[in-house]
Order: C-alpha cells, then sequence, then structure tokens
C-alpha cells in the first residue's frame, strides 16, 4: 500500500505475536461487527437525514436558534417518518409548484406549518432523487475540494517533522479566545491541536448555530466556529511553514451532521469512537452505530483521520484488568472503519498510559501495552493519551509522569501524542502548563526519540508475554462477543462497566427501520467511495515479524 | 488563644523557606526579572530570589522565585469547616451498600420544570462524570436512572414510586424569577405528599447558585452547589442512607429483593 503519507514510521515488531491469534482475532471482530453494519444499512435516523440536508448546502437556524434542518427533517417526520429518507420528500416539494426560493424558504414554511410532504412515485421520484442527488453532490464536491486543498497544503508547507505529531487542547468556550490560544499553541510546537466541546453537546439533538462566546468547560462545536478556526490556522501554517491540523468532534447525538460540517470546512481530524457515546453517555446503541457508519463514511471520503475513544475504558476500569478490552475495542473500531472505506492511515486507534504509577513494573506494563497496539496495527497513526486517572494535583508527580508516558510513546511508535498536562485534576492548563508540558515533550524526542531503534526487548522477557497474555485474552473476549452478538455484549455491560441495552437511551426516539423506496443521495455517493476503498484495502493487514 | 506558631519549613525549623512560579505578560528581558522580584516582596517575601526566568513566545515569561516569607500562622487560630459525611471511596461507596443494604441502591435524576440545562445532573450521573472523576452510574451498586431534562413533578414522584427510589436528585441551572426555589419547594411538597413520612427517598437538589444552608426552607434532605462531585453525592448517600439505621431495618422498599449485582459479573474475565 501506498498513501504518500504514512503517518507511521517503519518499525521491526518485537512482540512476536503468533500470525494466527492475529486473523482469529481480525475475523472474531468481522464477525461480531458485521450484523451491526447490517443494522447500520437497515436504518436510518434524524441525524443522517439531516446531515444530507446539510450536505445539499441548507445553513441556519429561526430566530430561537433552532436549525431549518432540523425544522426540515421534522416536518417530515410529522408526515411520513423518515423511513423513506428526507429527499425525496423534501426535493419533490421543493420542485413541485410551491414556488419556494431554496431549501431555507422551504423549511421557513415548514416550520409555519403550511407544508404537507409525500413521498413522490413513478416520473416524480426520479425527478426528485436527481434534484436532490445534484444538490447533495455540491456539498460532496466540496468535500472533495476540501481533502485536495488540504493535500497542496501539506506538500507546499510540510507535515510535521517527526512523529508523533504533538497534539494540544485549547477549551475556553470563547471561539474568539481559543483563537490565539491555538496560534499560540501551534507557534510552541503543537501540531494538531483540539478545541474540546461544551459539556453537554453532545446530548443536544441539534447543532448550535454561528460564532460561540460561551460554553461549560469548552467551545461549541459549530460550522462558523470550524470556519473560524481553520482559517487562522491556515495563516499560522503559513506563518511557520508547518501544516497546523485541527481536531473536533464527531460524536454524540448530532455525530453526522458534525462530520459533514467536518468536511465541508476542512478539519483534518475528528474524534470518532464506534461505542463511547454508548457507554459514557448512554445514548441509544442502534442510533450510534447507524450514525457512526455515515459519519465515517464522511471521513473517509474527506481524508479525516479519526481517533477512537479506548482510553476512557481505563478511566472507568483498571488498567491493568481492562487492557484487553482496549485491544478488542480497537479491533471492532477498525473494522466498523475500514467497512465503511476509512483507509489504515486514517486510523487514530486510541490507547493510554493510565496503569496506576504504584503498582510494580507499572512502566514495563505500558510499554507491553503500547506495543501491542502499535504491532497489531502497524498502518495505523494510534492516538496516545496521557495519565489523568492517576494524576492528583502533585504537579511535581505529574509532570514526572507525563516525561514516562512521552518516553513510552517515543520507545513504540505512536502517531499522535496528547500532550499531558502537569496540572491535569487541578485546573485547566495555563500558558505555562502547556509551556512546561512542551519542554517535557521536547526533552524526551530529543534524548530518546531514536532509542527504540535499540529497543529489542527479550522474546520471552516479561514485556513480549505480557504483550501476546493481553492478545489472548482479547481473543478470549471476542469469542464470548461473536457468540452473545455485539448488541446483547453491549447491553450486559462487558465494556467499561455499563449496561446499554438496545431498545434504551438517548436518541431512540430518532431512529427508524429504512422503508422500501427510501432514498439517501448522501449515501448513495459515499459508498461508491466506500466500495472503492475497500478494494483499496486488504481486511487484514499483514502483521511483519522479525526475519 | 496561643496554639503553636508556624512558619513554612525550607531545610531549617524557622527559615520560612517558600517556593512560588508565575507568568508575568512581558517580554523575557532584565526588566521582566526585576518585576518578578518586586512582586515577590511585595508578597511578602523577603529576601526573594528569581532562580529561573525563561520567555513563554515573544510576549510571556515564567518565572521561578524562591525567599522567605515573614507571615506566621498562629495554629489556635486556624479553624477548619468539616464536612458531616466522610468521604468515600467508590469501592467503599460499593461495599458500604452491599453489606448494609443487600441490593443497589436505586437513584432517580431529573432536571425538573422548564430547565433543559442537564449539565449538572449529567455530570453528577453519566458514566462520564465531571473533572475526572466517573459519574453514580460507574458505581456498582448504584442504580441510576437519569430521567433526563423538563420533567414535571407528578411524572418524577411517579417514576420514584415506580422504580422503588431510594434517593431523588434534582438539578437546577436556571433561576430566572427564582424558578430554582419555587420548583424544588413544589417537589418536594409533592414527595411529602405521595409518601408517608419514612418511607420518602432522600431529596437532594444541586446547581450553581443554590445556598447550601436553605435545604430546611425547601424541603429537602441536602443541597449541593457548586463544583460538587460524584463522589461527594454518593458519600453523602451511603452517609445518611445507610449509615444511621440500626441494623436489620433497612427492608423499608416493597420492591422484591434482587440479587447483588457483583463486579464480575459484568467485567469480562
Amino acid at each position: 500500500m501506498s498513501h504518500g503519507r504514512r503517518p507511521t514510521a517503519e518499525f521491526a515488531p518485537v512482540l512476536q505475536l503468533d500470525p494466527t491469534t492475529v486473523r482469529r482475532a481480525r475475523t472474531l471482530a468481522r464477525r461480531a461487527g458485521r450484523p451491526i453494519v447490517e443494522l447500520a444499512r437497515t436504518h436510518t435516523t434524524v441525524s443522517v437525514e439531516r446531515a444530507v440536508l446539510r450536505l445539499a448546502g441548507l445553513t441556519g437556524a429561526d430566530p430561537d436558534g433552532v436549525p431549518w434542518v432540523n425544522h426540515l427533517v421534522d416536518g417530515v417526520r410529522t408526515d411520513l417518518g423518515i423511513g423513506y429518507g428526507v429527499a425525496l420528500p423534501v426535493w419533490h416539494e421543493l420542485i413541485g409548484p410551491g414556488g419556494y426560493a431554496g431549501l431555507t424558504d422551504l423549511a421557513a414554511r415548514t416550520a409555519a406549518g403550511s407544508v404537507r410532504f409525500t413521498v413522490p412515485t413513478g416520473a416524480a421520484a426520479t425527478r426528485a432523487r436527481r434534484a436532490s442527488r445534484t444538490a447533495v453532490g455540491g456539498g460532496i464536491r466540496r468535500i472533495d475540494a476540501n481533502r485536495v486543498a488540504r493535500q497542496r497544503l501539506i506538500t507546499r508547507l510540510g507535515d510535521p517533522p517527526r512523529r508523533p505529531w504533538i497534539y494540544l487542547i485549547v477549551a475556553t468556550g470563547d471561539i474568539y479566545e481559543d483563537i490565539p490560544q491555538a496560534q499560540a499553541a501551534a507557534r510552541a510546537g503543537a501540531d494538531v491541536i483540539a478545541v474540546i466541546r461544551s459539556t453537554g453537546q453532545s446530548l443536544l439533538d441539534y447543532v448550535p448555530e454561528g460564532a460561540t462566546r460561551e460554553g461549560f468547560a469548552g467551545t461549541y462545536a459549530t460550522q462558523e466556529n470550524f470556519r473560524l478556526m481553520r482559517t487562522a490556522l491556515d495563516e499560522t501554517s503559513t506563518e511557520l511553514g508547518r501544516y497546523v491540523r485541527l481536531t473536533n468532534y464527531a460524536s454524540g447525538l448530532c455525530m453526522p451532521e458534525i462530520a459533514a460540517l467536518a468536511g465541508l470546512e476542512r478539519l483534518d481530524m475528528m474524534l470518532n469512537d464506534s461505542m463511547y457515546g454508548i457507554l459514557f453517555r448512554d445514548i441509544n446503541p442502534v442510533r450510534t452505530f447507524v450514525d457512526q457508519r455515515f459519519s465515517r463514511q464522511i471521513h473517509a471520503r474527506a481524508g479525516i483521520i479519526i481517533n477512537t475513544g479506548e482510553d476512557n475504558y481505563l478511566t472507568t476500569a483498571d488498567a491493568v484488568e481492562a487492557a484487553h478490552t482496549v485491544t478488542v475495542s480497537q479491533l471492532l473500531n477498525e473494522y466498523f472503519a475500514l467497512e465503511a472505506g476509512l483507509a489504515p492511515w486514517q486510523l487514530g486507534l486510541g490507547h493510554a498510559f493510565e496503569i496506576n504509577p504504584d503498582l510494580s513494573d507499572s512502566f514495563r506494563l505500558e510499554l507491553a501495552h503500547a506495543l501491542l497496539a502499535r504491532e497489531l496495527f502497524p498502518d495505523a497513526p494510534l492516538k496516545w493519551m496521557p495519565p489523568t486517572k492517576h494524576m492528583t494535583g502533585d504537579i511535581f508527580r505529574g509532570y514526572l509522569l507525563d516525561g514516562f508516558f512521552n518516553l513510552a510513546g517515543a520507545l513504540t511508535g505512536q502517531g499522535i501524542l496528547l500532550v499531558g498536562m502537569m496540572t491535569e485534576a487541578a485546573v485547566t492548563p495555563w500558558l505555562s502548563d502547556r509551556d512546561l508540558a512542551l519542554r517535557n515533550v521536547r526533552y524526551v524526542m530529543n534524548a530518546a526519540g531514536r532509542l527504540r531503534e535499540d529497543f529489542h526487548p527479550a522474546p520471552d522477557g516479561f514485556i513480549a508475554t505480557r504483550g501476546r497474555t493481553v492478545l489472548d485474552e482479547a481473543v478470549g473476549l471476542l469469542e464470548r462477543i461473536v457468540d452473545d452478538g455485539l448488541l446483547a455484549a453491549i447491553a450486559e455491560g462487558t465494556f467499561g462497566v455499563m449496561k446499554r441495552p438496545p431498545d434504551a437511551g438517548k436518541g431512540l426516539d430518532g431512529v427508524s427501520r429504512i422503508q422500501d423506496g427510501y432514498y439517501n443521495p448522501a449515501t448513495e455517493l459515499l459508498e461508491v467511495s466506500a466500495r472503492a476503498a475497500t478494494v483499496r484495502t486488504p481486511a487484514a493487514p499483514p502483521v511483519r515479524r522479525p526475519s | 488563644m496561643n496554639g503553636p506558631v508556624i512558619r513554612p519549613y525550607g531545610d531549617t525549623t524557622g527559615d520560612g523557606m517558600v517556593q512560588l512560579s508565575f507568568t508575568l505578560p512581558v517580554p523575557h528581558d532584565k526588566r521582566a526579572e526585576a518585576a518578578a522580584l518586586q512582586l515577590a516582596q511585595k508578597m511578602g517575601m523577603d529576601p526573594a530570589m528569581v532562580v529561573h526566568a525563561t520567555g513563554i513566545g515573544p510576549d510571556f515569561t515564567f518565572c521561578v522565585v524562591y525567599g522567605r516569607v515573614n507571615h506566621l500562622v498562629d495554629l489556635a487560630a486556624v479553624h477548619v469547616v468539616e464536612r458531616e459525611f466522610a468521604l468515600l471511596t467508590a469501592k467503599d461507596v460499593d461495599t458500604a451498600i452491599t453489606v448494609r443494604h443487600h441490593r443497589p441502591l436505586v437513584v432517580v435524576g431529573a432536571c425538573i420544570g422548564t430547565d433543559a440545562h442537564t449539565v449538572g445532573i449529567d455530570a453528577i450521573l453519566n458514566l462520564k462524570g465531571i473533572a475526572g472523576e466517573k459519574g453514580l452510574e460507574s458505581y456498582h451498586e448504584i442504580e441510576v436512572h437519569n430521567l433526563g431534562a423538563q420533567v414535571v413533578v407528578p411524572e418524577l414522584v411517579e417514576a420514584s414510586q415506580r422504580l422503588h427510589a431510594d434517593a431523588v436528585l434534582v438539578s437546577q441551572v436556571v433561576t430566572q424569577r427564582d424558578a430554582h426555589l419555587d420548583n424544588t419547594r413544589e417537589m418536594s411538597a409533592a414527595f411529602r405528599e405521595a409518601y408517608p413520612a419514612d418511607r420518602r427517598p432522600l431529596l437532594v437538589v444541586g446547581g450553581p447558585r443554590f445556598d447550601e444552608s436553605m435545604a430546611t426552607d425547601l424541603g429537602v434532605d441536602r443541597i449541593f452547589g457548586r463544583g460538587t462531585t460524584p463522589s461527594e453525592v454518593a458519600s453523602y448517600l451511603v452517609h445518611r442512607l445507610l449509615a444511621e439505621k440500626p441494623a436489620g431495618a433497612e427492608d423499608f422498599s416493597t420492591s422484591a429483593r434482587r440479587p447483588p449485582s457483583s463486579a464480575t459479573s459484568r467485567r469480562p474475565a
């Protein structure tokens, strides 16, 4: 495979994973995931349908802040349900005799209650289908153009000079404060800027509009905020001679819409986990899996790198005991991602340095787990998350722990390194905290960045044995999941510690089974690119063994 | 009152040595270091030494200062307000429930009235939690039913009865025209009406604008203000529901006994 910018350097494997076990793990993940994909193919959600309208260019909100896409989808839902999709009824009405000035006008009149939607048949259906496809095609073309523009900027300005990429967070709540902070972080060495979202946005069933200046412990994800930040970072990228990437969150009830906005505004990475919303936000499992597949198809098309959320399991459960649940989730995330058309270089699979530092050999265990992820997913730009659970407010100890985290990242070839803050659990990062944290990273990378070349844990030693054990445990768990079915496993509380039945959770009422005659122009256009990608990508990346 | 009088300890009793770090919004040069020294002196450090200063970008200077403070602390004049309950770890909370309650503690949560801000109730209940602490959902022995936003009081009472709630948690963020106080009074009155006094679930309200001393006035058992974490709430529930009852008296619920849920049954082997 040649993907131009492979995010991981060559790395000779040292764990000596049994290729049969690795194949078995992937086969089981595929078997566990396939019924979920079938579920996603046969259902749609209000957010998927709203994303279709966003791709067709419908933006804006009424004076109360309710987005027009919500009005329009709710209108169709009231008259027909969403089982036929919104495209046919909306465009049938739009090009009909109503004399609408455009989608916004139609949405406004729908909100006023003066529109009745119907599902067209025959020639009328063909016309509606064609018109919706043209409109949504415009959005897809803009996503394609953004992907080309990103590639051009990277060619002109260059990628970060080394791995891992340095990932820093800003989170003021005010986009106009976030911008100078993000620019300062980039100047100080950040390769990736993540704007944390406001607490609670994941449970909003709409995407707020416009530039926002207040949020709770974060800044709302809106199309305008995306645009403002990307524009600012483009300026900084030019100034620095290095393309600075922008990250946000395609998660929660509006995952598909936010993915679409990310593609439309050229974001570069998106947090996008297959199960996070189910486990940690109590969002309905079916809603999540349907939304997931659509959002990943968009990310695939947009050339966006996804970051999965396995680090979260370790903040709930014990990082040693639950190590294999991380591996299982990574394998599932990989399957769902490849199925949706993402390429291996787009899989920022997550894991974290969360073992209790008081445990003896904790660093060796961390190395074992990190190497397992590295060797199981050799082409993925792994997202390496810093300690949070065992950061106590003792900033001096925390600084040392972050140093070890950075060292583990360098030694095990991680792709994306989220910079740990010594003030974690004490305050939101100060200017000086961020600066000290970056000095920590620079010191470790400068002192030991190439230590990997000399790092060959003994094949029968503690680290290699532990890595193989965790893989075996992961296979055992996957076998149980395949037997029970993934939805049942989630309902029984297999991941994290939460029981999440498929008929409960937030957003369930926004899910509908697809009816005969369902039409979604976005899915149609995206499936084509997904199929092409599947052909390009082997389902099970080969595992290289030392010769 | 004369207690022991103390001052900070560096390496000799009574030396009063402290360390301090801060950032000044000026470029790093001699003037920045002199400014740092002057700030330290004004803070009572004398003599003060700027042991390290470095620029953060072109506009800021980070400084580390050591020095002697001349302040004294009379320990007799140090007063501490004690929390009325002990802060327990998640494991201790689960153990206490298993041992003393023999079934999971049922917690029903909601935002009542027109309040749509679930930030507070979600921070306390959701697995995600807040400030690095997991919410009550993460406790094996607490069964959480989060009813979400804009729940009307009769609905909350009905859910509480149906689910055999041991405790009801209500969050109120919106305070326009004292809506949070009116809503809370309405809620507590409805519970008093619907339950015999000894069967009523524990009523807990929380929100950023509540005065924690108003519990009696509002007819609830406890108020939690800004910055409350899930473990404080969990510890309080254990303290109130499980600590005060004499042994054998815990079977006040009419619900059939459920087998204690065990950590192992939910976690992969």
